[in-house]
């Protein structure tokens, strides 16, 4: 999130879309129904289903999964035709007077794709910015050249007229405009919008670009930076974000640095490939600091035991242009390419798209390591349905991991804030803390490797771990430590200037904690396992643990409230909330204001001093935030492409039906025998509904904890499928029936709910059905399963298996995030063919 | 004895408003909860589910949970919580927790408890044989990689910020490239 959980009551209108709140982060709501109370806030809901929070709305519209960015382009037309752009902010903040290269061709112009796709992939060299003989981009702040980023996306979006999008996204088109004109109403410099999405955008092959286009629509709203604005990722896991942070992806290290390939062989090369560069004489650039925070980084993992450069050298690299995500590890996996699996602390068996794929996966591995709370559909999938163990090779060790009530440490919420938590009873039975189950093994293996050798055996013995003690045979691991280890500290004794302040010169002995990210070094005299929580902990306290719960700001700051990165700014892009000379564009709710010697309120991001020409967004080389954005693999603009699987035969808009650079795991050579989808050229009549996936309240996730909670299993028992009033009437479906719901890869067993939540659509005049299912459920909670003496029996049984069945092994173009959101599907009451 | 809720404050003596009109129901409120944890000690936590962070009081005595609560002091969520929320007694009081490492032998049909030591050594003779046969030191163009091909991790978002930057520690130390997590789906 931009902003935070309290900031949603400075919104004047809220727009919920690709997101349910009200179910899903329901204390939150908490926040968006006090701007209604106390602003007469709007709350706006976009959703293919009336869920609870559209219930709480006072403008409801649906769409059909999947067309998100028609939607939205259809908006993007709107604000511009009426001119509702924050004018001012759009010419002083944003790349729309930057000039893009004459040879740049768009998808209207270009048979539904942008310039230079070969193969299934983009070569970007006509998406380049017109630059002079300096290398400086050439720009028109009148926004009248006609091949400046303003006019482009003008002419690009023109195609999104509002009959057009209502064909594909079936909301009525007088229901588009209400929301156009509520939202794009936010333009004003004294009103603030905000969008909450959360899974509804990222399972999709058009996931970034979902996300990228409300981005555009928030930048030309002036709504970036602003009390009540930003764009608020809503995340599903109460570290996820900090698991995030923390590097816990294939493609970056802690920190979001990029994690090195094959060709940058040394860390100067690193450096000098990774450090963004730039010929704008005012932008910041704050990724300069690169070489900073990855010597820093290198240094915790090897402390001095090797030298930066030899720390880099030892490090695992990707192969340039290589994907290790998700999808392919199970793809991977089912190849039998690994022996051996670590699942920790995560349920694959039921959250990866296509179970039946990855639960076959695993019966090719030598060993997998599962670590959790309870018994799951991941460690015993060798007796769930369909297997037989007699056949399976896989050994399998599941061990028993603390609660997080039952051991100390942080945890990094949606907002980035940072807050701690402390034991209060000892684990359960002889269960333990993760990072104590991790440290003993970490010694179990360095010990293997120190008396033994093996191949590079330095890049496990010569790492650093002094995050506790042993007490006989065991390592007790300590949070407090690491998280110095993760702000980081001097290695060596030095004397540095005052990066903010010139002239000032501050000294530090060997150990000290450094102050905050400003002050690391890229010689290797600082270590700092994640840049971003740099400041975190200082001499006097681990930030994370404060708790004062007065709001010294008049916006809800709260800034003593634990501690949130980066250093504890609780808005970013903050220096927009000003106009170039200083002035808060809604004094009301100013977000920080110079006094006349200094910025006050919140931490400011980026502002130099007023009138200095600084631009805000210092995270992006030019300064600027990108209304075009050339860094994407599938466009620097959104552009509307149908899901993988989808009810139409045509995309509407243009003749490119999908996103033209998916990888396709159904392709000769990619993927698998179990890789399928239906509907692809043309709709497949076995599947002809639209199929999605949710959450309720009662449970998280694959439900892997709450399901043996018996509270919780009682409130929400089971799969099932709703769908609407006419569907159910055209297949004999009454509510509470038990039906089968089946896709090209496998079926699940779910309860009718038949309800008014779900309308058929229309979709260019054919009438389209969509269901849906929650994906908490899995068969080990189940009553028909078989249960051996000795196995653990919940209290309350919950019916159904994974949702993940029917979901498919096609991902985000840029993530690789699988499409769970839009499928096909059948339903037919159980029994009936 | 069946005792009701009401008749079962009026035992313990902690009904003492009553009005001619039948009893006031605000005392009992305000008198049910401190019964509940008194004696015990309090800490606080951050609720494990969805991101929101509410902060949670947890109220433990002789070793046991006997109540969690919303903590009024967090200015996010001022003592409210949501139904799984509400419910985190039941993470830590639960019959069904995992209490021993489980172990399954290649082709066996049934779990079997094992001993953490012994899984532990285990784990560390797979991890050690299968990064040694899959390690990689060039690719296909002879660039140096560094890298074990054979172990791949998912997980963990459920863990602390700590335990999360301990991991890929332990990860990359080993040579990993295959490291992905709940982020990813």
């Amino acid at each position: 999130m931009t902003n935070h959980w309290n900031d949603f009551k400075n919104s004047d209108v809220i727009l919920i879309m690709g997101s349910n709140p009200a179910s899903n982060h329901p204390v939150a709501f908490k926040w968006i129904q006090e701007a209604i109370d106390k602003r007469g806030a709007k709350l706006i809901c976009v959703d293919p289903r009336f869920t609870q929070s559209a219930a709480k709305a006072h403008l409801y519209a649906p769409l059909r999964s999947g067309t998100d960015i028609a939607f939205l382009g259809g908006m993007i037309k709107f604000i511009l035709d009426k001119n509702l752009i924050h004018h001012e902010y759009v010419v002083s903040y944003t790349n729309a007077s930057f000039l893009v290269n004459p040879a740049f061709k768009m998808p209207g112009e270009n048979k539904g794709v942008f310039s230079g796709l070969v193969s299934g992939k983009y070569e970007k060299d006509t998406w380049s910015y017109q630059t002079d003989a300096e290398g400086v981009i050439k720009k028109d702040k009148t926004l009248q050249d006609p091949n400046c980023v303003f006019q482009l996306m003008k002419k690009h979006y023109s195609r999104y007229n509002t009959k057009l999008v209502s064909r594909i996204t079936g909301t009525p088109e007088d229901k588009l405009l209400e929301v156009y004109k509520i939202y794009g109403s936010t333009g004003k410099p004294d009103k603030a919008g905000v969008e909450l999405y959360a899974m509804g955008w990222t399972q999709h092959t058009v996931g970034v670009q979902n996300i990228r286009t409300m981005c555009i629509i928030q930048l030309l709203l002036g709504n970036m930076g602003i009390a009540g604005g930003g764009v608020a990722a809503m995340r599903g896991e109460s570290n996820v974000q900090g698991s995030t942070d923390h590097g816990l992806l294939f493609h970056i290290w802690p920190g979001y640095l990029g994690a090195p390939t094959a060709s940058l062989k040394t860390l100067k090369d690193f450096n000098e490939k990774r450090t963004p560069k730039t010929k704008e004489k005012d932008s910041l650039n704050w990724w300069k600091n690169t070489p900073k925070y990855s010597a820093s980084f290198l240094r915790s993992m090897y402390g001095t035991n090797l030298t930066i450069d030899d720390a880099y050298q030892i490090m695992p690299k990707l192969d340039d242009g290589g994907n290790y995500s998700w999808l392919t590890i199970f793809d991977q996996m089912y190849k039998g390419k690994f022996t051996g699996f670590f699942a920790w602390g995560m349920n694959p068996a039921c959250s990866g798209a296509h179970s039946n794929k990855t639960r076959q996966a695993m019966t090719k591995l030598d060993w997998m390591v599962n670590v959790n709370l309870f018994d799951n559909e991941t460690g015993s999938f060798w007796r769930g349905p369909g297997m037989d163990p007699t056949k399976i090779k896989t050994e399998v060790f599941m061990l028993p991991a603390a609660s997080s009530i039952e051991k100390e440490g942080s945890i990094a919420n949606s907002s980035r804030l940072m807050q701690w938590r402390y034991k209060a009873i000892n684990p359960v039975g002889q269960s333990k803390p993760d990072g104590d189950i991790m440290s003993e093994l970490y010694f179990k293996v360095r010990d293997l490797y120190a008396a033994q050798g093996g191949p590079l055996a330095e890049a496990i013995t010569k790492l650093t771990w002094p995050y506790g003690k042993k007490v006989g045979h065991e390592f007790h691991y300590e949070p407090r430590t690491v998280a110095k280890e993760i702000n980081g500290y001097f290695l060596e004794d030095k004397k540095l200037e005052n990066p903010t302040k010139k002239g000032e010169f501050k000294e530090f002995k060997k150990g000290d904690l450094v102050p905050t990210f400003a002050w690391l070094q890229a010689d290797g005299s600082t270590s700092s396992g994640c840049w971003v929580y740099c400041g975190s902990v200082s001499e006097k306290a681990n930030l994370a643990m404060r708790r004062v719960s007065k709001d010294n700001s008049n916006i809800g700051l709260y800034s003593e409230w634990a501690w949130c990165w980066p250093i504890n700014r609780r808005i970013i892009y903050n220096g927009a909330s000003v106009d170039t000379q200083g002035n808060p564009w809604d004094p009301k709710r100013a977000v920080i204001k110079w006094d006349g010697e200094k910025w006050t309120g919140d931490v400011p991001d980026g502002v130099g001093n007023p009138g200095s020409g600084r631009p805000p967004f210092i995270m992006k080389p030019d300064g600027v935030a990108s209304l075009y954005g050339p860094g994407l693999v599938d466009g620097p603009f959104s552009e509307h492409y149908e899901p993988m699987e989808c009810p139409v035969e045509k995309n509407i808009m243009s003749p490119q039906k999908n996103n033209p650079v998916i990888k396709r795991f159904d392709a000769s050579g990619v993927g698998s025998d179990m890789d399928v989808y239906s509907g692809v050229a043309s709709c497949d009549p076995r599947f002809p509904f639209i199929g999605t996936t949710y959450r309720v309240s009662e449970h998280w996730q694959t439900g892997v904890l709450t399901r043996w909670c018996p509270w919780l299993a009682e409130m929400q028992p089971g799969m099932f499928v709703e769908m609407s009033q006419e569907l159910a009437k055209e297949r004999g479906i009454v509510n509470g029936d038990k039906c089968i719901v089946k896709s090209a890869r496998g079926e699940v067993e779910a309860t009718a709910i038949v309800t008014p939540r779900f309308k058929p659509f229309n979709i260019d005049g054919n009438t389209i059905h969509e269901v849906g299912i929650p994906w908490h459920y899995g068969w080990i909670t189940t009553a028909d399963r078989k249960y051996e003496p000795n196995d653990k029996k919940p209290e309350v049984h919950t019916f159904g298996d994974a949702a993940n069945i029917l979901t498919s092994t096609i991902g985000d173009a840029n993530t690789m995030i699988p499409e769970s959101k839009a499928f096909m599907v059948n339903v037919a009451k159980k029994g009936v063919k | 004895m069946n005792v009701s809720r009401r008749g079962f404050l009026k035992i313990s003596g902690a009904v003492v408003a009553t009005s001619g009109l039948g009893i006031s129901l605000k005392p009992i409120a305000a008198h049910a909860q401190p019964l509940k944890i008194k004696y015990a000690k309090e800490t606080t936590t951050v609720c494990p589910y969805c991101s929101v962070g509410c902060s949670i009081i947890v109220s433990v005595r002789d070793g046991k949970v006997v109540n969690t609560e919303g903590d009024p002091d967090s200015p996010i969520n001022r003592g409210s919580l949501c139904s799984k929320g509400g419910s985190i007694y039941q993470m830590a009081v639960n019959e069904n927790r995992l209490g021993k490492p489980l172990y399954r032998a290649p082709f066996a049909t049934a779990w079997k408890e094992v001993e953490w030591e012994w899984a532990l050594d285990k784990i560390a003779k797979n991890v050690k044989k299968s990064r040694d046969i899959s390690f990689k030191k060039t690719n296909a163009n002879g660039e140096v990689v560094n890298r074990t091909e054979g172990i791949a991790s998912v997980g963990s978002a459920a863990m602390d910020l700590e335990e999360c930057f301990t991991y890929q520690k332990f990860l990359r130390g080993l040579g990993l490239v295959y490291i992905e997590h709940q982020a990813r789906i």
